[in-house]
């Protein structure tokens, strides 16, 4: 490659990046007027917050699935982890932090360590497994988190925190609260989660995530994906970049299970369970393997959909989720319709010229 | 006697995850994808079995026969309409196309059939008391078990000696290579989903048997143990998700019995993460060595 | 093409967003100021009750009773001849909480007046939260935990709480002498079933009852018990508290039916509706006995009229108790509202204030399917006596 074609693509990549910044900021300026001009309903309104977080996730997944290119079933549990510690920080700080972004900002640190913690110690032992094998794997893990939740009882009181399996052997002070009960969940949870917080968490994993693919690690796990023994035979040290994106994308997801947690008065254990898992995975893979923006539209319009307000009117309310299923399954035989897809790339190659579409991983 | 009882009911709960890890198996080792509706169409198997003995007092017998062709031409729709135009797509679209359509048939299944669950006559009933009574093995469980065999000696049989058999392990190796030596990779693939679907309506009435209650989500949590079975055992191996499901089956009665009822999902997961790790390709899986 | 189809993605996404705007500018958003009803001139006053319960999923088959139930007594209620009329729509949860949030603010872009719901206990707790800030009566068919209540003026029960009903069945059982040694199976990933046995343990000591086993399982999807049960029997328990809903619990009496255990087996309110399943076999439940505050075979009026009517609109499926308490939710709203004066000019806050009022009032009291002389405690929570029933010969014995 010479330096001039090297450097249009640094550029190219570059313009992407800001584009995808864009596209979420210029959404979140539009929504933000029309929540001021009261043109959102009230429950697209209460979807914004959740909205954000899927978004993170999906994009975080992405890293893993399209970028790493090894399938994760488990996601959900990063998000589990993030969610507890990220509501079990924000309850003990309740009195000492009474800013409630500044405390959101620290559960959401503290959700991203856990998140990251809960990546290092999947990621070490299983990474070496392969395709389906680490899949189910991701899966398993994901299930543990969620049983593990279900019977602990959490709560604080003056002489700090105390851990029990049972109610009965939760013993407090007078003062003292539980804050997660076995499998009622995380109960009484302060709301402090807020759609900003939700923007900066979604500029911040672009951030992460565009920069890292971008750099020379993000090309080592590139390479690692289109072959990992062409990879590995050039030096490229497959343990490290492999766990680099993973504790990344866990990182991340950690975070996203923060703001989400705090987003309710009530959470429990079984939401983080396979099937939200596989809904993140869903947004990925129809939003395109390894395309941050398709992960951030994907996520976005497909949280959205089942609460619209015509999914909820009474002719089609009792089909909505049928509709949903149906609507996904049509999504992914037309998007991957080899006839459509040549008419597309026709006229699209008409309206470029003959420049050649570059393949880059990440748009 | 309470561990042999303990472990009769392992075998009983794994004989069934392992009848339903046959076709994940059969269907992953040859179109070499996750079918994840697998566990609905035995939801629907079993819909259909309750209905033909429950409201129209068939035989039991013609209750399962008219379940296998009701779920074989459900495969053969499904794999035509939803699989098939996605066969050059990457594997992960096809698992997604194949949650859509879980989810699909358990929407389906509710409005048709409501959702209040429906209590599912066992296609035989009773069983053998040992020891006075001290030990009872239910005759379910002997014909699960001896249904397993059965159906693993015939694929393997199947898959091994005839000619469409011959036909799927090509396309198992090669797709392209398979065409070109004049093997109908589409049809061979169609096959595959119509066996895999029929095994599926003998698992969906089997477990109904054995656990006698039925729900549109019927065959959510069992499809996703029976795809962890198959994977224990080695995804692609027949003989594997034989002995994948019997000892996942056996893991979580020990589990529960011996460990903590609280914890014993927990347990059977750690346990399948420990396996793995040891033998990264499951328990009777081939080992594929990577080539440059 | 990805570009294309982003492309398309977007528009569409905008366009949904801006029409749900279009639909929702004259009433969404911020609601002050709307009153309940139109007054048609005649003093009839129209008041929309928003339900919120699982319509699919796991839980389906809970939200699906409550809905009807309460549609029974709306129907009921708009064909007598009264000032106040009922509007009325339920909106599908999926037993999450998140769900449960969105369908709330959908039946909050209806202009909604009374939140009825939610039917589970999770989402309820959270959506308890919403409505004690944004001001909305809102009135539990069956989200039975303390938590949903706690801390909420606006929130008030159908259903006897958790605690209540574990401390009740140690009493029963005790004062009865059903059993001594008493094993317990629960699902300790469900809240009112731990609930329950929670209380029951914590209680059952002072009331002389010596628990041997204590076996849970993970969800009510779970389908082998056989391990739990054996460890009951090898404890030696000759009476089993199952405290869960009645699909686990057909398959454990099924499963203790084949391996030859035969304790007596005592359920809690979850337990109403085995016998209604299709394809049970009653024999199985004979002796059960059960904590419910309804009865579908009960031969009053009442309870006939209802489950006639309920057929009707469920393709004769017959009602349990989750039916039954919807049925009297709506109907203790009627009865509430009718003690109220100057409905008409009021919004959803003035409403749920006068609401509380008239629900903690002392001489407020309901009788319905579920119990006569039905009063409220400012807490929310009812009281009601609670009725233990047997089972023999396929049918409810009223002990």
């Amino acid at each position: 490659m010479t330096a001039m074609k090297q450097a249009r693509r640094l550029r190219k990549t570059t313009v992407n990046s800001f584009i995808n910044y864009a596209i979420v900021i210029v959404a979140f300026i539009a929504v933000q007027i029309l929540v001021g001009q009261d043109m959102i309903s009230n429950s697209m309104q209460s979807m914004l917050v959740p909205v954000c977080c899927y978004i993170v996730m999906a994009v975080s997944l992405n890293l893993t699935v399209g970028i790493l290119g090894e399938l994760s079933l488990g996601h959900a549990g990063f998000m589990s982890l993030g969610a507890f510690s990220g509501i079990i920080v924000s309850t003990a700080l309740k009195d000492v932090v009474t800013a409630d972004p500044l405390r959101l900002l620290i559960a959401m640190l503290v959700g991203a360590v856990m998140g990251g913690i809960g990546g290092v110690i999947v990621g070490l032992p299983v990474l070496r497994l392969r395709g389906d094998y680490l899949a189910i794997v991701t899966l398993a893990f994901g299930e543990i988190i969620k049983n593990v939740i279900m019977v602990l009882y959490v709560g604080i009181d003056g002489d700090g925190l105390h851990m029990a399996t049972k109610e009965a052997n939760l013993v407090l002070a007078e003062d003292g609260v539980a804050i997660i009960k076995g499998p009622m969940g995380a109960v009484g949870v302060t709301k402090i989660s807020s759609f900003t917080a939700g923007l900066v968490l979604i500029l911040i994993t672009l951030f992460v995530v565009q920069n890292l693919v971008d750099s020379r690690a993000g090309r080592a796990i590139l390479s690692l994906r289109d072959n990992r023994i062409a990879a590995e035979s050039c030096g490229i040290n497959v343990t490290k970049y492999k766990l680099m994106a993973f504790v990344a994308s866990a990182v991340l997801a950690g975070a996203a299970g923060a703001l989400y947690g705090l987003n309710y008065s009530s959470t429990v254990a079984s939401k983080f369970d396979f099937n939200t898992s596989i809904l993140v995975l869903v947004y990925v893979v129809l939003g395109g393997l390894g395309s941050i923006r398709g992960s951030i539209i994907a996520a976005a319009v497909l949280t959205l959909l089942p609460e619209m307000s015509f999914m909820r009117s009474s002719s089609l309310k009792d089909y909505r989720m049928l509709l949903y299923a149906v609507i996904l399954i049509l999504v992914m035989l037309v998007t991957n319709n080899p006839t459509l897809r040549g008419v597309i790339n026709m006229v699209s190659k008409k309206f470029k010229g003959s420049k050649k579409q570059e393949g880059g991983a990440a748009q | 006697m309470s561990f042999l009882n303990n472990v009769i009911t392992g075998i009983s709960l794994g004989s069934i995850y392992a009848i339903i890890a046959l076709g994940y198996t059969m269907v992953y080792g040859i179109a070499k994808m996750l079918n994840f509706a697998h566990g609905d169409v035995i939801m629907v198997g079993a819909y259909v079995c309750f209905f033909a003995t429950g409201s129209f007092g068939l035989h039991p017998v013609v209750g399962v026969l008219l379940a296998m062709v009701v779920c074989t031409v459900l495969g053969v729709v499904i794999e035509g309409l939803a699989y098939k135009p996605l066969r050059q797509a990457p594997s992960l679209a096809v698992l997604i196309t194949a949650i859509g359509i879980s989810w699909f048939l358990q929407n389906s299944a509710q409005i048709l059939w409501g959702a209040a669950p429906k209590v599912f006559t066992p296609v035989v009933s009773g069983g053998l008391s040992l020891f006075g009574g001290q030990l009872n093995i239910s005759y379910v469980t002997i014909l699960t078990v001896v249904s397993c065999l059965v159906i693993m000696a015939v694929l393997s049989a199947f898959i091994g000696k005839g000619k469409m058999g011959k036909a799927m392990r090509a396309c198992s190796e090669d797709k392209g290579a398979a065409q070109l030596m004049g093997i109908n990779v589409n049809s061979t693939i169609s096959m595959t989903f119509a066996i895999g679907s029929a095994l599926a309506a003998i698992a969906g009435v089997l477990m109904c048997s054995a656990y006698p209650t039925l729900m549109p989500t019927t065959g959510s949590l069992p499809g996703i143990k029976a795809f962890t079975a198959a994977v224990f055992g080695g995804i692609g191996s027949v003989p594997g998700a034989f002995v994948g499901g019997l000892l996942l089956g056996i893991i979580e009665i020990f589990a529960k019995a011996y460990i903590s009822t609280d914890l014993s999902d927990a347990i059977v997961f750690l346990a399948l993460i420990v396996v793995l790790l040891v033998k990264p390709s499951g328990l009777l899986g081939k080992y594929v060595p990577e080539k440059v | 093409m990805k570009k294309f189809i982003a492309l398309l993605m977007a528009a569409a996404m905008l366009m949904a967003l801006v029409a749900c705007g279009n639909t929702s500018t004259n009433n969404g958003g911020n609601d002050t100021g709307d009153t309940t009803g139109d007054s048609a001139g005649d003093g009839t006053v129209t008041i929309k009750i928003g339900g919120i319960g699982p319509l699919t999923g796991d839980a389906a088959v809970y939200g699906v009773a409550t809905q009807l139930g309460a549609q029974v007594a709306v129907d009921e209620i708009n064909a007598m001849d009264s000032n106040i009329k009922f509007e009325y729509d339920f909106q599908d949860d999926t037993n999450v909480a998140e769900t449960a949030v969105s369908a709330y603010n959908t039946l909050k872009d209806w202009d909604v007046d009374i939140i009825y719901g939610c039917t589970t206990t999770q989402p309820c707790i959270t959506i308890a939260g919403e409505t004690f800030a944004d001001r909305y009566f809102q009135l539990t068919p069956s989200a039975s935990s303390t938590d949903v209540t706690a801390g909420k003026d606006n929130m008030f029960q159908m259903c006897f709480t958790d605690p209540n009903q574990g401390v009740t069945a140690a009493d029963y059982i005790s004062e009865h002498q059903l059993g001594t040694k008493i094993g317990i199976i629960y699902n300790n990933g469900d809240a009112y079933s731990t609930g329950i046995a929670e209380a029951f343990i914590a209680h059952a000591g002072e009331v002389g009852l010596e628990v041997v086993a204590t076996e849970t399982f993970p969800n009510d999807k779970n389908t082998d018990y056989n391990v739990q049960l054996n460890a009951c029997k090898d404890a030696g328990a000759d009476l089993v508290f199952l405290p869960i809903y009645y699909t686990p619990a057909s398959l454990i009496l099924a499963q203790a039916n084949a391996m030859g255990y035969a304790p007596t087996f005592f359920g809690a309110d979850g337990m109403d509706g085995i016998l209604t399943m299709e394809g049970f076999d009653a024999s199985l439940a004979e002796g059960l006995m059960l904590m419910t505050p309804f009865n579908a075979d009960a031969t009053d009026d009442a309870t006939v009229n209802f489950v006639e009517s309920y057929k009707k609109l469920s393709g004769d499926v017959t009602p349990n108790q989750f039916a039954a308490d919807g049925y009297d939710c709506i109907y203790a709203i009627y009865a509430a509202l009718q003690t109220i004066d100057g409905l008409a000019d009021m919004d959803h806050e003035a409403l749920c204030d006068a609401m509380i009022a008239a629900f903690t009032s002392p001489d407020f009291s309901i009788d319905g399917l579920t119990g006569s002389g039905m009063t409220w405690s400012a807490n929310g929570e009812i009281s009601k006596d609670p009725v233990v029933v047997v089972i023999q010969d396929g049918a409810y014995v009223t002990m």
